[in-house]
């Protein structure tokens, strides 16, 4: 699967789709499939203050844990409930029912162009 | 450059991703790591494990060479048997675990872990030098492939003619898979009833195809190493590296019973053992721990008391796929180890309440 070329990306395989401030955040698919299968998120809570590159939140799969980087500063509004509760979804649609959370920002936050992402996962191989 | 099985290609054109095992380029999972735990505890899983390293000695002295080098009594495994064993240094700690199989009177194969292949090489030829036995590493010619599972027996009876009833757990037999000469064992890493083919590496692909098409109306499905992983720990099986070094001896694993110290002549690390066994010292050993929610402990992470003190160190943890709970492996005190002792594990900063249980975590429907 291709990265969709209307999102943003970050260096740490998360992916950004940004609207009049607010930004809805997932992990990519080379990152799912990097994970295996995810059985556990923990996701921020809603009213929770985010800083851009701090830890927010887990994502745990039967082999490993890693941590869930704020793009940019904000405000959590909204968690995915369903992703929570069936964690699959991360592996099974990354970039759509397996979004995990959306803050909003005044900020601009730096990402890269699918492009440029899909050059990084390559080097990363 | 890590060094491909003799399967690889096969593996490529099922999909799989592919990890760094001890220098070898491993197939991790074929697609879902749960589907593929669930296959084996269900149905059965197809695994490559030629990784492994298979050392043979063969000689008048093979059993006598194997009595000194490793602490199992080898010379008492009658031909056609298997014995799950040990190698240890002079202090007592532990080389590798090993599966030991006389194949004949004068002939044995040991299997070692691929970390430790060219160790427990290297070791058996030192310590076998002063008897009259050869030892041969065929680690690099041999594969061996793995069918785990409940179906696994309709499966490997479906393609060999091998009289299974008769091949008991931890024996092995001589037999033919697609024309091949093999040798079939009645062994596993998984907590089910499985077999272990052992076969020259360029016949490899072709065992690996019959046992597919003969798996297809049993359940079977290409396994990875993150589900064996999961299935050892379930069902309790250490893993060197986690479980087992070379700072722990197999009395601290709760292995003492691998150590035989009634058999003639002196071995590797008796005189070591036999302090350990006789200490009457604090020493940790390993239990099990369950916990509950999703979050597992891992590999590193601390175990603390009631009050808040650290007192062992998680070896292996996962949530459990067959369980749906988390379930860890641990060295804790001697005091704090009873079944039913309430203990806790430092997730990340949050302190998570754990129960020690006996093990496996898992066993398989009798």
């Amino acid at each position: 699967m291709s990265n969709p070329e209307n999102l943003g990306y970050t260096a740490e395989h998360e992916w950004v789709d940004l609207a009049e401030g607010t930004a809805t955040v997932g992990v990519t698919k080379y990152a799912a499939d990097a994970l295996g299968d995810v059985v556990y998120v923990q996701l921020p809570e809603v009213g929770a203050k985010i800083t851009a590159g701090e830890p927010c939140g887990e994502i745990e799969s039967t082999k490993s844990v890693s941590d869930l980087y704020a793009p940019a500063d904000g405000e959590v509004v909204e968690i995915n409930e369903a992703v929570v509760d069936s964690p699959e979804l991360v592996n099974t649609d990354p970039f759509g029912d397996g979004w995990l959370f959306r803050f909003r920002t005044d900020g601009e936050p730096e990402l890269l162009d699918a492009a440029a992402y899909a050059e990084l996962t390559k080097e990363e191989g | 450059m890590s060094t491909p099985s003799p399967l690889h290609a096969v593996h490529e054109a099922l999909g799989a991703s592919f990890t760094d095992f001890a220098g070898w380029a491993m197939p991790l999972r074929y697609g879902s790591e749960l589907a593929e735990h669930k296959a084996v505890r269900t149905a059965s899983g197809l695994f490559d494990l030629s990784h492994m390293g298979e050392i043979e000695l063969t000689g008048p002295q093979a059993a006598e060479a194997l009595n000194f080098a490793l602490v199992g009594k080898l010379s008492a495994v009658k031909p056609g048997k298997a014995r799950y064993t040990m190698i240890c240094d002079e202090s007592g700690g532990v080389l590798d675990d090993l599966v030991v199989y006389r194949l004949a009177a004068d002939k044995y194969m040991v299997v070692a872990n691929a970390s430790n292949a060219a160790t427990v090489a290297a070791a058996l030829r030192e310590r076998a030098a002063g008897f009259d036995v050869e030892v041969a590493d065929r680690s690099a010619e041999l594969a061996l492939i793995a069918v785990q599972g409940p179906t696994s027996a309709a499966i490997i009876g479906a393609v060999t003619g091998a009289d299974l009833e008769s091949l008991a757990y931890y024996a092995s037999v001589p037999a033919t898979l697609a024309g091949h000469e093999i040798l079939l064992a009645r062994t596993g890493y998984t907590g089910e009833d499985g077999f272990e083919v052992y076969v020259d590496g360029a016949h490899a692909p072709e065992v690996w195809r019959v046992l597919t098409e003969a798996g297809q109306e049993h359940g079977l499905l290409p396994a990875g190493l993150a589900c064996r992983d999961t299935l050892r720990l379930e069902a309790g099986m250490p893993l060197y590296g986690n479980e087992l070094t070379a700072d722990f001896t197999p009395f601290d694993a709760g292995l003492g019973r691998v150590v035989k110290f009634d058999k003639p002549g002196d071995f590797v690390g008796r005189a070591a053992l036999e302090r350990r066994r006789d200490a009457d010292v604090e020493t940790k050993v390993l239990v099990g721990l369950v916990g509950s929610g999703k979050r597992a402990p891992r590999h590193g992470y601390s175990v603390v008391d009631g009050t808040g003190t650290e007192v062992g160190t998680v070896t292996s943890g996962a949530l459990s796929p067959t369980l749906g709970h988390p379930i860890a492996m641990a060295y804790v005190p001697v005091a704090v180890s009873e079944p039913g002792t309430a203990l806790s594990v430092d997730i990340r900063g949050t302190v998570a309440p754990v129960e020690v249980v006996k093990l496996p975590f898992y066993q398989r429907p009798a």
